[in-house]
């Protein structure tokens, strides 16, 4: 079948973001080391670009013989995940150059992932989704390791590729099943097929069980939690603010599209499987960090928490629902990185330091600084009128209005474990003696990141009602 | 009625202060100095304005008055709806009462990151005004929580030895039942499609053990703001560790967060829950009174002696809501708010002492009134009217509530009144060992009497007490209709209820 102007005109931010990488990748090369300035600001507008791509002019319409799908909700998402991906790569400059590993093939790889991303946002297909997704898997395997002569970034990088490759199996092998028992690959394959009767069967479910599970170790969900932590903790700091974000959006929106999309007559099998994962998410992701005294492992289970609540959206399965799940990704995205600004500019005499401790007396070291990290950590245990507060009610109204109320309930009392830990952080800046100063950073790229970041989470309440549009409008896509 | 959004103003005045004091720049005591006088100058025309609102109001009606409505999250049909009745008035009035007289009775005593505590303080008169004025569930919960953060802060910052542990405590606790309280709102919200209070009083009509569940979720944020027996023990800790003006505030505002939320959601929501609950409600409350003023009576400290004492006076305020007629709904609103300034001024007394002592163990105290003649005056004076002396406010607000509960159940009014002679018991013994005796402690020989700041910090407090003892009408009168309107719709929802379940 010949490929029409129309699929191309489709994937059109998707083809300019990979000519663009291709065209830097080959700058980089010739240009040698010298080049990372230069290509990692280009990345970065590059990325930018790609957003703006999306919906200049906006179109809809499925590519590529089915193989690729835009509608409003992916188009969000991936806006919302290139917007991460972007901003990850000017905060990562002054750390690689510290640890004298600023290459340019970093933001390549980045970029090349966030071109992986954008692939299985918009996955049609169980084909393109497993192609999209292990472009994305092995470019974040390689920035996992890329401080490569750190014992910690390396084990990180293995511990993430050994994992995932067993994620990844498990959603192959979940997805041969599905092709077996349904006929096909394509999300409307399948979807006719479901429909048709062959919803019962059991491998049916057997497949959706295990493509699930590959799908939660990729959003970091119990029980494939269990790389997080660790990931978190050994990749180099702004890459691990990037896995926050980025990775996060992506596979969340691909959640959706499979279990909303071709297995939407599975929902009452489904919503069981995703409504216990994300309660355990959520109790893990309070319980686990009550005493974590690395701040990178207490955002990796925070991430986990979150993840959680957000598949409770999902599991409403409503209109409501999805529109909370984009809600709360995009306060989620905002929160995330400013507090790996603030992560980012805990370094003492020019070393990084990562232990709660190390933040004692912030708020009379640096008073900003620790304001602004005070309203991340309010925030994200979601407390009004800061803006986690709200993603946390969109979330719970879903649910309730999905008669979802243990869950709800169970989440709540979670959430309010959970804030003991974010509390802790606000204990040690304001309430402990000062212990030795962090380094005085000169403003840049990181303090504005904290700085516009906190005023958006702390003005917030002020006016929610943009980004409750936005998220109305994405979940239309699925609801039309 | 002014056309200008007065109850916006009175809410958000504060938040400017607190954001000239967040840009004041410059020496450190330019900027403590600059930074006391924003907040207090600030706080005032709070107040002035406050007062307006008073002026202003009319007291002949029952329903909501200086409304403003405006879309706030249209897409989740949550509006920013303001408006006040007569129930809500003086709890507005109360809190930007306190506000001045706390940053006044700070001036001195906090030194240490003045900057941030006035910005705290101000931050958290936003937060409590709004929360008296919201008639939307949803912004009722933003300002209901907020509190928390500036509270937390001032806690854990200035407090004392534990500090620590009591911020944790009191921001847990509370939040536990808050969130509880969150999701009943959800309920609501999805039964009649808005946050909106007034439709959703018109609109909800659930079933009864909805109500009950929903009714026992806001209990548990109540139940702990109030602080009812069991979930008190926040508390005592809280109390302790706070700083003077933080005490004040606890106890003469966030405390009647509870009790009013209890007026104001809980009885007229769910009417029916209301009156099945309304012996859990009693129980619990005679509970508390006698058994916390058991307690106040073996307290070493002072701060622990009065903060149990709150408890008991707390307890006469949950019960007088619960036993829903004229006399017992008045009575605990006018309780809360003669509570309110008396054991604000309690709490100040310590403060005053404390300051001086740097200790709040009774037993480092003794013979007062021969240094201190003055302060023995205020303190009796307040001693005497949380006793509940006739004259002064707090008869008034006892009395009452023991009329309403004697026409409903008399045994609970005869265990309550209890509490009347073993509150009298602990004040008395508090006040006898600090203030009379020889003064033999070589320690206090040289203490100093109140300054003329002092004196200004209780002047009000005393006038207003005197005024709420002798003339309580100008109190009770605002808030009659709206009380009025209350007990009706709610003896008519229990009514077509009772109806409705003798129909086959």
């Amino acid at each position: 079948m010949p490929i029409g102007l129309e699929s191309w005109t489709l994937a059109r931010p998707e083809i300019f973001l990979a000519a663009v990488t291709a065209l830097l990748l080959l700058y980089g090369v010739l240009r040698g080391e010298t080049s990372a300035a230069f290509v990692s600001v280009a990345t970065t507008v590059a990325l930018l670009v790609t957003a703006v791509l999306i919906f200049t002019p906006y179109r809809e319409g499925t590519a590529f013989s089915s193989l690729f799908i835009v509608d409003r909700l992916t188009a969000t998402m991936k806006v919302l995940m290139l917007i991460g991906a972007a901003i990850t790569i000017p905060m990562s400059r002054a750390y690689f150059e510290r640890v004298k590993v600023w290459r340019f093939e970093y933001p390549i790889v980045v970029s090349l992932a966030a071109l992986g991303m954008m692939l299985m946002i918009s996955a049609n297909d169980l084909m393109s989704l497993y192609v999209g997704l292990e472009l994305q898997s092995l470019s974040l395997y390689v920035i996992a390791a890329f401080q490569r002569d750190s014992i910690r970034s390396t084990e990180a990088g293995i511990k993430y590729f050994v994992l995932g490759s067993v994620a990844s199996g498990m959603l192959l092998f979940g997805a041969s099943l599905i092709y077996g028992f349904c006929g096909g690959t394509a999300f409307v394959q399948i979807s006719r097929a479901l429909l048709e009767g062959k919803a019962g069967e059991i491998g049916v479910i057997v497949g959706l069980v295990f493509v699930v599970a590959g799908l939660a170790f990729k959003i970091a969900a119990v029980p494939f939690h269990m790389w997080t932590p660790d990931v978190y903790e050994g990749s180099p700091t702004p890459v691990t603010a990037f896995f926050a974000v980025a990775p996060k959006i992506a596979a969340l929106s691909l959640t959706i599209s499979v279990l909303m999309g071709p297995f939407k007559p599975l929902f009452p099998q489904w919503q069981q499987i995703i409504v216990v994962v994300s309660v355990l998410s959520m109790a893990l992701g309070a319980f686990a960090a009550l005493r974590q005294p690395n701040i990178k492992r207490l955002m990796a289970y925070s991430s986990i928490g979150n993840v959680g609540y957000i598949l409770l959206g999902v599991a409403a399965g409503s209109e409501k629902g999805i529109q909370s799940v984009v809600f709360y990704l995009g306060i989620y995205l905002v929160m995330t990185l400013g507090s790996f600004a603030v992560i980012l500019l805990m370094k003492r005499r020019d070393m990084m330091v990562e232990q709660v401790n190390d933040l004692a007396g912030l708020g009379r070291t640096h008073p900003m600084l620790a304001f602004a990290m005070m309203v991340f950590m309010f925030s994200l245990a979601g407390i009004p009128p800061l803006a986690g507060f709200w993603a946390k009610l969109y979330v719970f109204m879903a649910a309730i209005e999905a008669k979802l109320f243990w869950p709800a309930v169970l989440g709540v009392l979670a959430s309010v474990v959970a804030s003991y830990y974010y509390l802790r952080i606000v204990k040690v800046m304001y309430f402990d003696e000062p212990a030795e100063a962090l380094d005085a950073s000169a403003f840049g790229v990181n303090r504005a990141i904290a700085f516009v970041a906190a005023v958006i989470v702390a003005a917030f309440s002020l006016a929610p009602q943009p980004l409750s549009l936005v998220a109305a409008a994405a979940a239309k896509g699925l609801f039309p | 009625m002014s056309s200008w959004p007065i109850l916006s103003l009175v809410t958000f005045l504060p938040l400017a202060g607190a954001f000239f004091c967040l840009i004041v720049n410059g020496p450190k005591e330019a900027v403590d100095r600059n930074c006391r006088s924003a907040a207090l100058i600030t706080s005032l025309v709070t107040f002035l304005i406050s007062l307006v609102l008073w002026a202003q109001f009319d007291p002949a009606k029952a329903s909501y008055q200086f409304e403003e409505k405006l879309a706030w999250v249209p897409a989740l049909n949550i509006g920013y709806h303001m408006g006040i009745d007569g129930i809500s008035l003086f709890f507005v009035l109360l809190s930007t009462l306190l506000t001045p007289i706390c940053i006044l009775a700070s001036w001195e005593s906090v030194q240490n990151r003045v900057k941030e505590y006035m910005i705290a303080f101000l931050v958290l008169e936003t937060f409590m005004v709004g929360m008296f004025c919201a008639l939307d569930l949803a912004l009722f919960y933003v300002f209901f929580e907020g509190v928390l953060i500036p509270m937390f802060l001032i806690i854990g910052v200035w407090g004392g030895k534990r500090r620590v542990y009591a911020a944790f405590k009191f921001f847990l606790y509370t939040l536990l039942g808050s969130v509880l309280m969150l999701l009943a709102i959800i309920a609501i919200y999805s039964q009649v499609g808005t946050t909106d209070l007034p439709t959703a009083m018109e609109k909800l009509d659930l079933p009864f053990r909805w109500q009950c569940w929903l009714w026992l979720a806001f209990f548990a944020s109540f139940a702990v703001k109030v602080p009812m027996w069991p979930v008190h023990t926040w508390l005592p800790d809280a109390h302790v560790e706070a700083p003077t003006a933080g005490s004040v505030i606890l106890a003469g505002v966030l405390l009647k967060m509870g009790g009013y939320g209890f007026i104001r959601f809980s009885v007229p929501l769910m009417p029916e829950a209301t009156q099945y609950f309304a012996p859990l409600i009693f129980g619990l409350s005679v509970v508390a009174v006698i058994y916390t003023s058991l307690v106040a009576l073996v307290q070493e400290d002072m701060k622990k002696l009065i903060a149990y004492s709150s408890i008991a006076h707390m307890g006469f305020v949950t019960i007088g809501i619960y036993v829903m007629n004229m006399q017992g709904v008045q009575g605990s609103i006018f309780q809360m708010l003669s509570h309110g300034i008396v054991s604000a001024a309690l709490f100040l007394c310590v403060g005053v002492v404390y300051d001086r002592m740097h200790t709040r163990e009774i037993d480092a105290y003794g013979g007062l009134v021969h240094r201190m003649p003055r302060y023995a005056f205020v303190f009796l004076f307040f001693t005497l009217a949380s006793v509940g002396l006739p004259g002064l406010s707090g008869f008034v607000g006892e009395f009452l509530v023991l009329v309403g509960t004697f026409k409903a159940n008399t045994w609970v009014a005869f265990l309550a009144a209890t509490a009347l002679i073993l509150g009298a018991a602990y004040a008395l013994w508090l006040y006898r060992k600090i203030i009379f005796g020889e003064l033999t402690k070589s320690s206090l020989k040289a203490i100093l009497d109140m300054n003329g700041r002092e004196i200004a910090v209780f002047l009000p407090l005393v006038l207003i007490t005197l005024w709420m003892g002798i003339y309580p009408a100008s109190f009770l009168d605002p808030m009659a209709p709206a009380v009025d309107k209350l007990i009706g719709d709610y003896n008519a929802a229990i009514k077509l209820a009772h109806t409705a379940s003798l129909k086959p």
